[in-house]
């Protein structure tokens, strides 16, 4: 899997979660999950819950965290994958 | 200065009707919500019979987002936000997205238990060492206070938002503490009812006290008989019902409509002493509930038209009646009208009170007065008490005054509320 399509894959995890559907649209590398798309801090949990369950892997609770935007998210889940 | 309270909106979700409109026709032409509950069956419960609200895809997506219900697995919260949000549009009130919260109106919304089958379901995954995978909302479904944080968030509540519970006078004393915060002017509005979960975690302990009418499970609509000879047990239920509790000022100000006032009320305990206990109740300190409540309206017991009882359909409802009369000193023809509306919607617990409440308030505004079903058979110790005309068979049009809605709870616990027509 290549980094745009699991940014893409991520992406669709995050949606239901997201409030500010503008920056969801706009979404980069660069996009903060609680300043940008207004993500509710507690949901951080069910998207790294979603996050396990769709790429197999398992977060640990440093991982989690740092898992703020969406730079960090893929670099975790690659790293994740390579592991595998 | 003490304001006068009144009701300007209400809310329900009952096993024989979702929503003011369904719910007024169904207690007006003796509509059971009384349903053979095939979970209870497999599960081998002597009571197979229940009343749960039916609530469809669609309502519950006018009131939760797809977010909300990602996980969601609490009944009682699906029906206190269905009943809660339904008084608060009823009574004209805006919902708005605003940075400000409105520190007026506030909530005061009872439940027994909150969430049992989230909390079911969590348990499993804690043993099975999935703590981790539990999920964000495990917490606000199962707190007690779920409810209320629930419509105070919806609503942007500023004033109070809680969650009372004491057993099946729950609801009734949502009311009178609702009553006591805006008579007192810390609040002009408050959300005030309760809420109650279904199923058979919430239900069991009933069932094994062996209190549960188990005789009709293959003919649900006769199985819960209040007040009926052949009573044998109360019908579980749930649901919850809503009311909007306003200062008579700020309702007047935003000429909203006014379905009845509240005069006043009363809650109390026997304190488990002399003829109570856990589960009984000390008929003195009933008695005493009732005449204070009186008294604290500014009313006399000759006064009162009529009562809506707590009447669950076990050998305490002639108990209940006798302690009316004396409370009332009232009996035989001189007895007012009394109905109860768990023969249409069986016991909805800590949801009791309020769904009768509204009911109580529905009579008033409306002018009628519902007939009980199931109990034609009147039971002979309270045939002895009171005249039997003044049993209702049958609903009929009549102008009301005053309506007494009593409800009373294990612990001992007492509510009793005097609701009157308004008028100018």
């Amino acid at each position: 899997m290549n980094k745009e399509e699991l940014i893409a894959k991520l992406k669709v995890i995050i949606k239901p979660y997201t409030a500010n559907s503008e920056a969801y649209d706009n979404l980069t590398e660069n996009t903060d999950f609680i300043k940008d798309l207004e993500i509710n801090s507690a949901n951080l949990v069910d998207i790294v819950l979603d996050i396990e369950e769709n790429f197999d892997v398992v977060i640990d609770n440093t991982d989690m965290e740092r898992m703020l935007d969406v730079k960090t998210a893929v670099e975790i889940i690659e790293t994740k994958l390579a592991a595998k | 200065m003490s304001k006068r309270v009144v009701i300007t909106g209400l809310g329900v979700a009952a096993p024989n009707g979702v929503g003011i409109p369904a719910f007024t026709s169904a207690i007006k032409n003796g509509l059971s919500g009384i349903r053979h509950d095939s979970q209870l069956q497999e599960l081998q419960f002597s009571c197979q019979i229940a009343g749960k609200p039916e609530i469809t895809d669609e309502l519950k997506s006018q009131y939760f987002t797809d977010l909300e219900l990602r996980g969601f697995n609490s009944t009682g919260i699906l029906y206190g936000v269905i009943a809660g949000m339904e008084a608060w549009k009823n009574a004209g009130l805006p919902i708005e997205i605003n940075e400000e919260p409105d520190w007026d109106s506030g909530t005061i919304f009872g439940s027994g238990t909150s969430g049992i089958d989230k909390f079911r379901e969590s348990i499993y995954k804690i043993d099975e060492l999935q703590t981790r995978k539990l999920g964000s909302t495990v917490v606000a479904q199962t707190m007690n206070s779920g409810i209320s944080a629930y419509l105070g968030g919806k609503l942007g509540l500023g004033n109070q938002v809680t969650t009372n519970s004491s057993a099946c006078s729950t609801g009734t004393e949502a009311i009178l503490v609702a009553y006591d915060r805006i008579k007192s002017g810390q609040a002009k509005r408050i959300l005030a009812g309760s809420t109650g979960d279904s199923g058979p975690y919430i239900w069991a302990g009933f069932d094994a006290l062996r209190i549960c009418s188990s005789k009709y499970n293959d003919n649900p609509e006769p199985g819960s008989r209040p007040m009926s000879a052949t009573a044998a047990g109360f019908v579980p239920g749930s649901g919850a019902g809503a009311l909007l509790i306003e200062d008579l000022d700020s309702a007047l100000e935003r000429g909203a409509t006014i379905y009845a006032e509240i005069l006043g009320g009363n809650v109390n305990s026997g304190g488990q002493r002399g003829t109570g206990s856990m589960t009984a109740p000390n008929s003195t300190a009933v008695q005493r509930c009732i005449t204070v409540a009186i008294q604290n309206s500014g009313i006399s017991s000759a006064d009162v038209d009529a009562i809506n009882g707590h009447l669950t359909a076990t050998t305490k409802d002639s108990l209940e009646i006798e302690n009316w009369t004396k409370a009332l000193n009232r009996s035989r023809n001189d007895f007012p009208y009394i109905n109860s509306l768990k023969s249409m919607t069986g016991h909805c617990l800590s949801a009791a009170g309020s769904i009768e409440s509204i009911a109580s308030v529905l009579q008033l505004y409306e002018g009628f007065l519902f007939g009980n079903i199931n109990c034609e058979d009147l039971h002979p110790e309270i045939a002895a008490l009171i005249d039997p005309s003044k049993v209702l068979f049958k609903t009929f049009n009549t102008d009301l005054n005053v309506i007494a809605k009593a409800s009373f709870g294990f612990g001992d616990v007492n509510a009793c509320v005097l609701f009157k027509k308004y008028k100018n």
